[in-house]
């Protein structure tokens, strides 16, 4: 049972990236990709929690309580923000492609023959 | 390599990446069980050296700004990326900014959603400015309330109305509130290097825990990552919602 | 590990595989929506209030405009492509 988040970690990894392998259509890709990367949020928090820990805020608890690793939180806190930007640029790269292929099908991305 | 083999291929090595992975994390100590020896010291001392009670925040900003110079300029790059692909999808012809359509064919809101729009961006504004502004004291910082800042516009986008949205936040705006941001977080740096003799290093008096006005730079460094962030999604939006309502061969109604 | 964690951790597995397993991308976009709730609430159940006000305001916010203005201006180019080929 406190194999759970670590299970949950590997499941999200795998089944994102089959996502991402088995897509007909670029956005999916991109969609699915955002799932993988969850994975890494959640395997990051699960290493930093502490059993019967509170949150690393003690603006109104006292300090002696066992407090959560506030590290990883700052790595996944500013991941998600990043994370969200990288998808737009992932997307606007899409978008081109849909322009200049006709097409969002990555089997119909040939590279210019000639 | 067509999805056939795409797919076989996973087949074959998906199964194995799994197996890996669960073995891999076999090798973690149990869930709850905490061996780090980083996160006891800044929960034990953080209070006491930085004067802030939110210790994610106190990492973010101060113990490790100079990760979030390395973070914020990411989001820089990944904003600046978005405007180069999209600006150079604008046909040849239309000037850096593309002209609005002269027709609508827009029904109109009701007064109901017209009066939401004339709320929302004020509040939004303001809860962003909260958000930001306690960062060091509560849950907040200039990452969340950054994105919280640049929803406010998106807020008179409730009726439909592309072009007040572009009123209220012009190009030129969004991007001067962008590269303002950015500057500012290296030019806080640059007073650790003056004042502290390290670069990023906390120069401005601690103050008192749990005061709006405590933990030295860091309410300085959330205002100017919120800055950056709301920027930064500002211009993202426009770029897309330029290309999406505006370009191309404009409205056929 | 309580039980609110468990659950969190269930949901956020069903919320995950339902996005891979959506085919169209502008479902996609709401089935992501419920995903980053799903997320927010693990993350709260993991002491992580600042995390979890990240993700929601990402994934509620930030990523479906981005990703629907895509889709339009996607299907908009198709639509004109289509309207070209019919007057040639």
């Amino acid at each position: 049972m406190s194999f759970l988040p670590f299970a949950v970690a590997a499941w999200l990894f795998v089944i994102g990236l089959w996502g991402v392998v088995s897509s007909q259509n670029l956005v999916r890709t991109v969609l699915c990709l955002i799932v993988t990367q969850s994975a890494t949020y959640v395997l990051l928090l699960g290493i930093g929690y502490r059993a019967a820990g509170k949150a690393p805020i003690v603006a109104d608890i006292p300090v002696v309580n066992t407090l959560v690793d506030p590290t990883v939180q700052v790595l996944v806190l500013t991941d998600i923000v990043i994370e969200a930007t990288v998808v737009a640029l992932l997307l606007a790269l899409v978008v081109q492609a849909h322009k200049r292929f006709g097409s969002v099908d990555p089997a119909e991305l040939r590279i210019m023959r000639g | 390599m067509s999805r056939r083999v795409r797919l076989g291929l996973f087949l074959l090595a998906g199964p194995g990446l799994a197996a890996v992975l669960v073995l891999g994390f076999r090798g973690l100590p149990a869930f709850g069980d905490y061996h780090g020896v980083y996160g006891r010291i800044v929960d034990n001392f953080a209070l006491s050296a930085r004067h802030a009670t939110d210790f994610v925040t106190a990492l973010n900003f101060d113990i490790r700004a100079f990760d979030t110079l390395g973070e914020e300029y990411i989001l820089f790059a990944a904003a600046a990326g978005v405007a180069l692909v999209l600006r150079g999808l604008r046909e040849e012809g239309e000037g850096p900014h593309p002209a609005p359509p002269q027709q609508h064919g827009f029904a109109g809101a009701s007064d109901a959603l017209r009066s939401l729009a004339l709320l929302l961006p004020p509040l939004l504004v303001g809860l962003g400015g909260y958000v930001v502004l306690h960062g060091a004291l509560t849950p907040g910082g200039g990452f969340q309330g950054g994105v919280v800042l640049a929803a406010g516009p998106l807020g008179a986008l409730v009726t439909g109305r592309y072009l007040a949205f572009k009123r209220i936040a012009p190009h030129s705006a969004v991007e001067a509130l962008e590269a303002l941001g950015a500057w500012a977080y290296a030019m806080l740096g640059l007073g650790g290097l003056v004042f502290a003799s390290r670069y990023l290093q906390n120069y401005l008096p601690l103050g008192i825990p749990t005061h709006l006005l405590s933990g030295g730079f860091m309410p300085l460094n959330s205002i100017a990552v919120g800055l950056e962030v709301s920027g930064a999604f500002l211009l993202v939006w426009t770029e897309f919602l330029d290309q999406a309502l505006i370009s191309g061969r404009g409205d056929r109604s | 590990m309580t039980t609110v964690q468990a659950v969190a951790l269930c949901v956020v597995a069903l919320a995950g595989g339902a996005v891979v397993l959506v085919p169209d991308p502008l479902r996609q976009v709401f089935v992501l929506g419920v995903f980053g709730l799903s997320l927010t609430f693990l993350f709260f159940a993991f002491q992580a209030p600042d995390v979890a006000l990240s993700e929601i305001v990402v994934s509620a916010l930030a990523l479906p405009l981005i990703v629907l203005a895509a889709l339009r201006k996607i299907h908009q180019h198709e639509r004109e492509s289509e309207q070209e080929r019919e007057e040639r």
